[in-house]
Formats: structure tokens, sequence, C-alpha cells
């Protein structure tokens, strides 16, 4: 008996009855369809939640620089000048593991509009990736500034929520003017609320410019000072018309070193220098990975000897990695659980109706059998039947599942994501299902007496 | 040669506490190209022998010589083989496959078959035993739209399909009436002499027995009377 034939017959059987095959498959299309939409719900979840943990910045890198050691005195992390923005050019054309780089350069200074004033908790020169690094690339207002304005050097700025309250009140703070030490800023939109961060401060107090107007119009120090801590207090050598402005914000809160000092222990002036520089992971797997990466980059592009240390430090969110990476696995255990017992659900009902349909056609095995169906074949029927049933209810069942998840996200607007991976597994193990549940009544069918059989009322 | 040869068969059933004997020492020889009618009354094991003789079951002892081959010890699957090559069935009850095309029913044991066949060979041979029972014209009705002689008909057709050497028929007049029997019981005259194919009929009616060649009476799990049947009327 060959495939094709033993095909045509369970065919032939299951249309014979097309009420019973009809039931039948029904416990297997409404267990696969239940597994291929929890699934792919459970899918849109899953991403969603870990877009609110990228928002958060689970998959954020900060590379800052490392700390500068001069005469004795530690100056602590960040404190040394080896970052430059071509080193964050270098970190998103080489790194594939990183998504987004934006080279950060701060200022704390004050920010002055009409006839109130401000001092931010941030003030970031940077790049318009800086918006995409921290997921926050809807603007409540206006527009972001563009790599253009980087170039240029533009005079534009992004403002947060509690900017635009303390320097705008209800007013729009659209189009208007902001003084940066004495430099306008033209105010070009505005950020979403994000409230604070982890550490409690407050993201919506925050300036975004160009990081080269921060650089060359605002702090104006990138070629000169020997480590950053001395950037923001000791501007003696800047030309900056603020000294005559604030007098008093002019104190060295570090001694200020002789020439001879100088001359004993010189930095290299060789480049412009940013305070920080953002990256964000493609995803959460990739941040061991997109670490390794930037290390290497940058160890190559600072010229570092394999005895040197790091002249900079990568810091990544561990905490909110792992909370999101076993969110994520629970979710994916939690959906495991329903599509097994889903299936297990509808391959019972499958068992049931063959047994039911074996029982039902005793005579018609009897009569195959005497008319020389060995066992193997009435085997082979039976269970291809089943096999069928299960592969027609795999089909009929993914349908459902993707147009009821399509339902899904168009009426409840729930995110859904489609999952191949789901609907493979699906339909292997409604195959699976269909041999391992056909199988007894199959085999129970083959064992039959044609004797018994035949005389089955 | 004999086509069939059954030497002191035995069948004792099982049921249980007790042993219940149906056959006790069946000795019996049928040529080929015979008509042999079996008669008895119920519970003689008049079905019993022919479950044996159609290799449905197999004598607790006793040889059974099946075209000259001892098949009385053969497992199930090698029965199956030979009765799907060797032997033709038919029913009280026609067991025909519900909601299947007369010519599906017919073309049913050609699956099992080791023949290989193709597909058109396999229909175009059905249809021409269809046609030589007498419903060319019902290839494509389903048992229901049948009457009980036709369904009886699509019966022996397909018992016929894979070109039997035997024919065994349980009670085939049983759920048909007098007419109807009549002329079913001259199409087995007429398979029989034309065709040559040895048809034993399980009967327990006189009048259905009389159309055989012999008849062999069977009472309580022996054979009582074996005689040819006097060529008085009801032949061709």
């Amino acid at each position: 008996m060959k495939g094709y034939s033993i095909l045509r017959t369970a065919l032939s059987a299951l249309r014979r009855n097309v009420m019973r095959t009809m039931l039948t498959t029904l416990g297997i299309i409404i267990g696969v369809a239940a597994v291929i939409t929890m699934m792919e719900i459970g899918n849109g979840a899953t991403i969603a939640i870990q877009r609110t943990m990228i928002s958060i910045g689970a998959n954020t890198l900060v590379v800052v620089p490392g700390a500068a050691n001069t005469g004795g005195i530690n100056y602590g992390i960040g404190s040394l000048m080896t970052l430059t923005p071509q080193d964050a050019d270098a970190i998103i054309k080489e790194c594939t593991a990183v998504g987004n780089v934006a080279p950060i350069v701060r200022a704390r200074t004050q920010l002055v509009s009409g006839n109130r004033n401000w001092v931010p908790t941030y003030v970031y020169g940077t790049t318009p990736s800086f918006l995409q690094v921290r997921e926050w690339m809807d603007l409540d207002q206006g527009e972001a500034f563009t790599e253009h304005d980087v170039r240029n050097a533009s005079k534009v700025c992004l403002i947060g929520q509690t900017v635009v309250k303390q320097l705008f009140g209800g007013q729009t703070p659209m189009g208007k003017e902001i003084r940066v030490r004495n430099v306008a800023f033209k105010v070009i939109g505005v950020l979403r609320e994000k409230g604070a961060n982890m550490m409690g401060l407050d993201q919506d107090d925050i300036l975004l410019a160009p990081w080269t107007t921060i650089k060359y119009r605002v702090v104006a120090s990138s070629l000169a000072s020997a480590n950053q801590s001395s950037t923001n207090t000791n501007n003696t050598n800047e030309v900056n018309t603020l000294n005559k402005i604030y007098p008093e914000i002019q104190q060295n809160l570090y001694p200020v070193p002789s020439d001879t000092e100088q001359a004993d222990s010189p930095q290299p002036i060789r480049f412009t220098n940013v305070d920080q520089i953002l990256t964000s992971a493609r995803s959460a797997v990739q941040i061991p990975h997109a670490i390794q990466q930037i290390t290497t980059v940058l160890r190559q592009r600072h010229h570092l000897h394999i005895s040197d240390p790091n002249d900079f430090n990568i810091r990544d969110m561990t905490e909110i990695t792992k909370a999101m990476s076993s969110t994520t696995e629970l979710i994916t255990k939690l959906l495991l659980c329903v599509a097994m017992i889903s299936l297990v659900v509808g391959g019972i009902g499958i068992m049931n109706i063959m047994l039911v349909s074996v029982t039902e056609r005793t005579r018609e095995i009897g009569l195959r059998m005497a008319v020389g169906a060995e066992p193997g074949d009435i085997l082979r029927q039976f269970l291809t039947e089943a096999v069928v049933l299960c592969l027609l209810g795999g089909t009929l069942g993914i349908i459902l599942g993707r147009s009821s998840s399509y339902i899904v996200t168009s009426v409840l607007h729930w995110p859904t994501a489609t999952s191949v991976s789901a609907i493979v597994a699906a339909v292997v193990v409604s195959a699976t299902v269909g041999v391992v549940f056909g199988f007894y009544p199959a085999w129970k069918a083959s064992r039959l007496d044609p004797i018994e059989a035949l005389r089955y009322e | 040669m004999d086509l069939i040869r059954l030497k002191d068969v035995h069948k004792t059933y099982n049921l249980g506490e007790i042993d219940l004997p149906v056959l006790m020492g069946v000795s019996l020889n049928i040529d080929r190209g015979e008509f042999v009618a079996l008669m008895g009354a119920s519970g003689s094991g008049k079905s019993t022998l022919m479950n044996i003789m159609g290799c449905l079951d197999h004598p607790t002892s006793g040889d059974y010589w099946l075209d000259g081959r001892e098949v009385s010890r053969l497992t199930a699957r090698e029965r199956a083989r030979l009765r799907n090559r060797m032997i033709g069935f038919v029913f009280q009850s026609f067991n025909l496959l519900p909601r299947t095309t007369a010519l599906e029913n017919v073309l049913m044991p050609l699956i099992y078959s080791k023949e290989g066949l193709s597909e058109h060979q396999k229909r175009q041979r059905a249809i021409e035993i269809l046609r030589k029972v007498g419903l060319s014209d019902r290839l494509g009705h389903q048992p229901s739209q049948l009457s009980g002689g036709e369904q009886q008909r699509v019966a022996i057709a397909r018992a016929l399909i894979n070109r039997p050497q035997v024919l065994l028929a349980d009670e085939p007049t049983g759920n048909l009436d007098s007419h109807t029997s009549e002329e079913l019981l001259r199409m087995f005259q007429r398979l029989n002499s034309l065709d040559g194919i040895t048809i034993v009929i399980v009967t327990h009616d006189p009048s259905v027995a009389r159309h055989a060649q012999r008849i062999v009476h069977i009472m309580d799990g022996l054979i009582r009377s074996d005689a040819d049947t006097p060529r008085d009327g009801g032949t061709l």
C-alpha cells in the first residue's frame, strides 16, 4: 500500500463523515489558534516591555573618560580628556552591536529668558541621535535639531518640560530665545515629559543643543584646560564676558598649577574632546558584545599598549537589564505553558474522536481486513487520518490565530508581533499530537479480529 | 487437483472457563470450479468453517490446503495477503462503505493489492466487473441510492475485483426478497459456469442451496451429508 493511496483512502474516509471530521479538527484548530494568538500577543507584550525598559535606558552604555591622576591627586572618573567626537563616529561605524551613538558635552550654567532665569540639571551638547539612544524621539512640540545644525554649530535648542515651566510659565516656548552664558539659543522643540530617573534626578530639567554649539560657543574650553573637573571652574584662560557679569563664579576649587608644574606633567593637547559618549546596544543580549567592541575600537584609536589600562570606562545598566531579561523569560515560560495545555487538550480531543471513529467503523475495518488489508495497513490508514486531521487543523488554526491576533491588534490596540517560531512549532506539535494521540486508536483498530469486526453491530 | 482441502479440522473457542468446540473434525475437499452450498442450522459451525476456509481464522488443529498450499499456520499478515489474492467475500449485510460510490467500493480491495496496476487499469477492471454484474449505469451511485439486490451485486463485484480463485458467500440472500435472491443466485451460477470461479455459499435455506451443484450439510460441527444436487430445475 503506497503513500499516495494511503492518503487518498484517509481523505475519502474523512470526506465520508464531514461533521465528525470538522468536530475533530475543531479541537486542534482551537488549540493551534490559541497557541499562535497567545504567542503573538505575548511577543507583542515582550517587545512593548522591552521598549519601555529601553526608554528607561536598559540598553544604554555610557562611555566616560578615565580618571586623571596628576601629582598624586586622582580626579575621579571622567576627569581625563580622552574621548573625541571622532571616537563616537568610529564606534557607530565599526561596532556592529551598537545601535546609536551620541557624544555629549556637558555644561552647568544658567539659562536666562526674559526676566526669568534657571539652572537646569542638564545642559547637554549632543547630536540628534541622543534622542534615539534615550528613546525620546517623539517630541511634545516642534522638531529636533539636525546633523546640519551640529555641523554649523547652530544656536538652536530643545528643552524639557521643567525648563519650560521655569522659564516660560504657561506660555509656549517655541521660537523664543534662551540665553546661555550670553549666547542666544532659539527654542525649536520641547521634549516629551519623562519624569525622574531611578536616582531621582529630574530628566525633564534639560536643555539639548548641538554639541558643537555648546562646545565652541558656550564652554569654549576644549583645547585648553587639563581636565574636566577644572573645565567648569577654571576658566581663566577663556575669553568670556561672563567674567565681568558674574565675577564670583570664578573660584578655583583646585590649586592652579604653576607653569613649572604644568611643564612637569604636560597634557597632550590634540583634539576636541567630549565629556562622554552615550551609546545604545542593539538589544539587551548584545550588551556584552557591544562593550567588547567599543573597548576594542577605543583602545585601538587611543593607541593603547596591551599593558596600558583603559583610558575610558564603559558603564551599563546591569540592574535594569537583569530585570528585563527575567521578565521576558517569565513571559516566554508562561506562554509555553498555555500553549502546551491548549495542544494537549486538542490532542486528547482528537484521540477521543478517533477512538469513537474506530468503534463506529468496526465493520469497515473488518471488511478491509477481509479483503486483504494487513494490520499494518489499517494502522497506517488511521494514523494518516489522524495526522491529516491535525495538519488540517494546524493550517486552519494558523489562519484563525493570525486573524484573531490581527483583530486583537486592531480592536483592542494591543501590541502583537508575528511569531514565525510559534507557527512552525504549532504545525510541528500538531503533527506530533496527531501521531501520538492517533496511534492508540489506530493500533486498537489494527488489532481487531476481522471475524468479530464483521459481526459487530 | 483440489482447490480447498480440509483434513480433520477442529476449532474450539475458549470462552473463559469453558472450551466450546465448534468444529469437531471436518474433512472436506472442493475442486476447482465447483459450486458448493454449506447448509446447517445456526450454531452448527458452518460460519466457523467458512471463516477458516476464507483464511479469516485458523483451525485449532487439523490441516488446510488452499490451492496446494498449507495455510492453517500462517500469520495474520500472510493470511491477509492470501485473502487479498485468492478469496472474495460476499456478506449477508453487503458491508459496503457508506457515502462511497459503487465504483469506489469495488476499487477498495485493490488498495491492498500487490499487483501494481495503474490507476487507469484499476478503473477499467472495476468498470468491466460492474458491467458483468449488470451495474454499468450505477457506477457513481452510493449504496443508499441502490436497492438491496444492486448493493449485493456491488459487493459481488468488489469480491471479484482481485480475480480470486474462490468466492465465499455467507448467507448472500439473507437480506433480499425471494425474487432478487433468485436473480442473484443465477448470477452466481453464471459466474461459476462461465468464468469458472469456485463458489461456496453458506446458507440455511434449502431453496438457496438448491442452486448449487453440491450440498454439504453440517450439524454439530461435523459433516452429516455431502451430495450433488439433483438436476431438477433452477439451473441455467
